[in-house]
C-alpha cells in the first residue's frame, strides 16, 4: 500500500491526513511533491496528521526533515499530529522527536501556529 | 553436536517492490523464531533498511541484478544475511546522525536504524560475488533500541579481503 492524504484546511492551517507507507520511492515522493504544492500555494501552516501511517523508514524519516526545514525557510511551520507507536519510536531514537513540535489533540495544534509568528 | 537451526533462503530481483516481500518473509521467520511482536517489527525494519542499502546503494537499482537473503533460525538467536552484487561501503564512514550538525540531514539513518535494532552488524565484501551484511537479532536479549545507535561494537567489522 503506498501512500495516501488528504488535505483540509482549518482555521488557515493545512491538515494533511495521511495514511499507508512513506518509505523510499513512491511514498517519499507524494509526500515532497505535496509539501511543495502547499508551499506553492501559499499554505506555509502544515499540520501532518500521521495516524494511519503504516510504516516509515530511514528516506521517510529524511522526507519529514526536509519537509520540515523546507517549511521553515519559507517563514512557516511542518508539525506532527497523531504519532503512531512505532513512528515515535523512530522519532526518539532518531533524536528528533524534539526537533518536530509534536501534537495528539488537532484542536490544540491548530491553535499552536496562531502563537508563532509565520507567514 | 551443535544445536539445531533451520534455513530459508530466498533469492529477489533487485526491484523496490521486492523489498515488501523481504518484509513479508521477514515477519514469518521472526514469529517462527519465537519473536514478540516489537521485535518482529524491529527486525523487519533492520530487512528494509538492509534492502533499500542492497537494491539502491548497492546494486543501483539494476533489475538484472538480484538480492540473496538467507535466515538462519537458532534456538537463542536469528541470524540475516543479506548480500547484494554491489562494491560494498564501509559502515566506519558514516556519519553519526545523532551528532548535532547531522542532526537535520535528510538522508545518512539507515545503518543507525538496523544497529539500533539489532544485537549485531556486520559488513564484508566477498570478491567476486558483492557485499554481505549479517545481522544478529538473540532471542531474550531484552535490549532494547537505544538512541546511540545499538551497535555492540565487538560484534561489528568490515572486511574488504575475504
Amino acid at each position: 500500500m503506498s501512500m495516501k492524504a488528504t488535505i483540509r484546511i482549518v482555521d488557515g492551517v493545512t491538515v494533511v491526513d495521511v495514511s499507508g507507507r512513506i518509505t523510499l520511492g513512491e511514498g517519499c515522493t507524494q509526500l515532497r511533491e505535496l509539501i511543495r504544492d502547499q508551499l506553492g500555494k501559499g499554505n506555509k501552516n502544515i499540520l501532518l496528521n500521521v495516524a494511519d501511517v503504516t510504516y516509515i523508514d530511514s528516506s521517510g524519516i529524511g522526507e519529514l526533515v526536509s519537509g520540515f526545514t523546507g517549511v521553515a525557510r519559507q517563514g512557516g511551520a511542518l508539525k506532527l499530529l497523531n504519532l503512531t507507536k512505532k513512528v515515535h519510536d523512530l522519532l526518539q531514537i532518531t533524536k528528533l522527536y524534539t526537533v518536530f513540535d509534536v501534537h495528539d489533540d488537532e484542536a490544540k495544534a491548530i491553535s499552536s501556529f496562531a502563537k508563532a509568528p509565520s507567514a | 553436536m551443535a544445536p539445531e537451526s533451520s534455513v530459508v533462503e530466498v533469492t529477489l530481483e533487485s526491484d523496490l517492490k521486492n523489498v515488501e516481500v523481504a518484509e513479508e518473509i521477514t515477519l514469518r521467520v521472526a514469529n517462527t523464531a519465537g519473536f514478540g511482536e516489537d521485535d518482529q517489527n524491529r527486525i523487519e525494519m533492520a530487512v528494509h533498511e538492509s534492502m533499500i542499502n542492497a537494491i539502491w546503494h548497492g546494486n543501483k537499482n539494476d533489475s538484472s541484478k538480484n538480492v540473496w537473503l538467507r535466515f538462519q533460525i537458532y534456538c537463542d538467536r536469528l541470524e540475516i544475511r543479506i548480500r547484494d552484487q554491489g562494491s560494498g561501503f564501509d559502515p566506519q564512514h558514516i556519519p553519526n546522525p545523532l551528532e548535532s550538525e547531522n542532526l537535520l540531514n535528510v538522508s545518512g539513518r539507515g545503518i543507525f536504524l538496523i544497529r539500533s535494532f539489532m544485537d549485531e552488524f556486520r559488513v564484508e565484501h566477498v570478491n567476486g560475488m558483492g557485499t554481505e551484511v549479517t545481522m544478529v537479532k538473540r532471542l531474550n536479549s531484552g535490549i532494547q533500541p537505544k538512541p546511540e545507535g545499538g551497535v555492540d561494537r565487538e560484534h561489528e567489522s568490515h572486511n574488504t579481503n575475504s
